[in-house]
């Protein structure tokens, strides 16, 4: 059962690493979008330190967004995903190593992204730590939750547009309590409530969306 | 989706051969019969007891071979047999079986989005012999194989019924195979 899991995550790991461009292109968005907001608002430090961790995030969430179209819809059209239904492993552990899988391609490496975006946008140097360690609790909570709008709407031919409207209201408490924390943790108050509520989200997603997704996937299927 | 006055039982051994022209409902019944959908009415047994009751029993027992094949095309063809047979719970022993059988040996480190179709299809076919299963459900599996890969096929599905398996092939005649049970499903087909 786990090894099924596993050849699973390894695979997608695997894919991941051939299709290294399409993932730097998620990273790609998130820096080039992030660079158009000095144009926007102006290149003062004061007003681009003031928004610069709050447009970090939103950028994370939507970067998130782009990449749940690759999540199930690939699979289910080449067939793969009725091979898992067929797996010894339940669907939910699968859907688990999935998520990981996708998020080790794009939720870690926009964390790991966020220090250099945090210095464009004349950030104090708290956020070369706050950011990353936010988005890194923040970012696989957007994908579980992003994995059942993906799930739901797999077949459907509606796209990642839909999937993010879908998903989107259920991102805003981990934004607003992402960017609490690092907030707090850039202006050296106490961030320990938000980060608990941002480590209760992940636990929170864990345990519940695989369901959510497997029964999703399910019902695509069926 | 309801079949109308569909009944058949199978033995340990035996094939039964699913005919029909297009949009019949050949595909329908064999994802019915692998348990991705459950019939609105009727029922589907498994040595007396309804697979509905028990999926996850039901999964481990059948190998599906849909039209759309489940082969990535950025893994080569060991990496993409490996994956399929781990998936379905078979270790790597018969790998090298798998590839003689379908005659992918010297294609084994190709990528898979470099074969020709009939190649993906023997690919495909190849986790049948990879991840042995007692049930067999085959749409079409003679899609784009020459002759001779055709007939390695039809020895693949003599094998595993010699061995006590049961095939259910939906097929346009392409695919031959020894005393079949037959079914050929009317145009209403499901509605």
């Amino acid at each position: 059962m786990l090894n099924a899991a596993l050849a699973l995550f390894l695979r997608d790991l695997r894919l991941a690493r051939r299709r290294f461009g399409e993932n730097l292109l998620v990273v790609g968005f998130f820096a080039l979008a992030l660079a158009l907001f000095p144009l926007g608002v102006g290149a003062s430090p004061d007003i681009l330190g003031r928004i610069g961790a709050g447009v970090i995030w939103v950028l994370a969430l939507l970067a998130v967004l782009l990449g749940l179209e690759r999540l199930f819809q690939p699979d289910l059209e080449a067939g793969a995903l009725e091979q898992m239904l067929l797996s010894p492993a339940p669907l939910e552990l699968l859907v688990l190593a999935r998520c990981l899988a996708h998020w080790l391609g794009t939720g870690l490496l926009l964390a790991l992204a966020s220090p250099v975006l945090a210095i464009l946008v004349h950030l104090p140097a708290e956020a070369l730590w706050a950011l990353p360690l936010t988005l890194l609790l923040g970012t696989p909570t957007l994908t579980l939750i992003g994995s059942i709008g993906a799930a739901l709407l797999a077949g459907s031919g509606k796209g990642a547009v839909l999937a993010a409207l879908l998903v989107l209201p259920l991102d805003i408490p981990v934004l607003i309590f992402g960017l609490s924390a690092a907030e707090a943790l850039i202006t050296g108050l106490d961030a320990t409530g938000a980060l608990l509520f941002l480590g209760a989200f992940l636990l929170g997603a864990l345990a519940l969306a695989p369901f959510a997704t497997a029964a999703a996937l399910r019902l695509a299927l069926a | 989706m309801v079949f109308e006055a569909v009944a058949f039982a199978l033995e340990p051994g035996d094939a039964l051969l699913l005919l029909g022209a297009n949009g019949t409902g050949k595909t329908s019944l064999l994802r019915l019969l692998a348990g991705f959908a459950r019939p609105a009415a009727g029922s589907l047994t498994w040595q007396g007891r309804e697979i509905g009751q028990e999926p996850a029993e039901h999964a481990q027992r059948v190998h599906f071979l849909g039209f759309a094949d489940g082969v990535e095309g950025l893994l080569s063809v060991r990496e993409n047999l490996a994956y399929q047979a781990a998936l379905l719970g078979a270790g790597p022993d018969r790998l090298d079986d798998a590839l003689r059988a379908f005659d992918l040996v010297e294609l084994a480190d190709r990528p898979a989005r470099k074969l020709s179709a009939g190649q993906r299809r023997r690919l495909a076919l190849a986790r049948l012999a990879a991840a042995p299963r007692p049930l067999w459900l085959l749409d079409e599996p003679g899609v784009a194989l020459d002759r001779v890969n055709r007939a390695r096929l039809e020895d693949a599905i003599e094998r595993h019924r010699e061995q006590g398996g049961v095939a259910v092939v939906a097929t346009h005649g392409d695919v031959r195979v020894r005393d079949p049970l037959v079914l050929e499903l009317g145009e209403r087909g499901p509605c």
